[in-house]
């Protein structure tokens, strides 16, 4: 009954740095589920969508109105890339919700990757597009002189913490749920051994809480997708414009 | 003090943490209901900022979760 034996990282071909993990396979999975609900969805190309035609349409919809109304519309160069990173995202944490599957967003090293493509596009496109005015972005405009030393360092320290608490918020939140679903369901076993009859009756309390926090997590498993492609429209938005 | 002792002392005050999360939150949605009671033609317009607040607030709270479910399980 150890809540995070969920999360251990076991090998399943090959041994060693190299095997293919438990992680790979359901980073596989979620990438060949996008894949075949983006087809599926695509097939037909009617003029009136079907049922699996409006939710490809949706998805995009709604990823290129968050890209449109946060990064403004040369944003939209980058759309590729916010889409393929909410569907991930969004995918991974949904795959995560099913009985015995494994969450690959709860993993930091996993998030943390995902943060540093996001960053390392901001960087290397802000310098190709602006040069040296890129770092514009830790100076914002009108500042008085006196306060311009320690705005700067502020606005440093915040861009270095990005890709750290992009990361943290979606992999903490994942870890976080599901230990504590886990840890719930594990009250229902646990009444049960202490008490025996009158304590599984006394279960159905932690297990309707278990209930209603599965849907909580249903719920944050798409929020975050969300916040994770927000805040990639706004530091992008940042690499288009410095200086604002 | 005992080392287990310690640690299961210190997850209880990392939950604390959680506390000013609630403060946050609370926060959050009370802005946004008085708002949209104020002028509710703008309140759908405003519901994606809502979500967003909340959910990065909420990561605060969720990070002192995390410290004190490592405690108890991790270290």
């Amino acid at each position: 009954m150890d809540p995070i034996h969920q999360f251990e990282i076991r090998s399943l071909i090959g041994e060693g740095p190299l095997s293919f993990t438990n992680s790979s396979l359901f980073m596989v999975l979620t990438v060949v589920a996008i894949i075949g609900f983006l087809m599926i969805g695509m097939q037909s190309r009617s003029l009136i969508p079907g049922r699996w035609q409006s939710l490809a349409e949706l998805s995009y919809e709604f990823v290129a109105s968050t890209v449109r109304q946060s990064a403004g519309n040369d944003g939209m160069r980058f759309f590729p890339l916010v889409f393929s990173l909410f569907m991930f995202v969004l995918f991974a944490n949904l795959f995560g919700m099913l009985p015995y599957a494994f969450t690959v967003t709860s993993h930091i090293i996993v998030t943390f990757g995902l943060a540093m493509i996001v960053i390392s596009t901001i960087i290397i496109y802000g310098f190709v597009q602006h040069g040296t005015k890129f770092l514009r972005i830790f100076v914002p405009a009108g500042i008085p002189g006196f306060l311009l030393p320690l705005v700067v360092a502020i606005e440093i320290v915040s861009f270095l913490s990005r890709p750290i608490s992009l990361s943290v918020r979606l992999f903490a939140n994942m870890l976080a749920g599901h230990i504590t679903l886990k840890v719930f369901a594990g009250f229902v076993v646990g009444l049960w051994g202490a008490l025996g009859a009158g304590g599984l009756a006394l279960g159905i309390l932690p297990l309707a809480m278990t209930v209603a926090l599965t849907g909580f997590e249903f719920f944050v498993a798409f929020v975050q997708a969300y916040v994770f492609t927000l805040l990639t429209c706004l530091y992008l938005s940042d690499a288009l414009h410095p200086g604002h | 003090m005992d080392a287990e002792a310690a640690k299961y002392l210190a997850a209880g005050i990392a939950t604390l943490g959680m506390a000013g999360a609630a403060i946050g939150v609370a926060n959050i949605f009370v802005s946004y209901l008085t708002g949209a009671l104020r002028n509710p033609s703008a309140a759908d317009a405003q519901f994606p900022r809502l979500i967003f607040g909340f959910a990065v607030t909420e990561a605060l709270g969720i990070f002192s979760l995390l410290i004190a479910l490592l405690l108890l399980f991790a270290v």
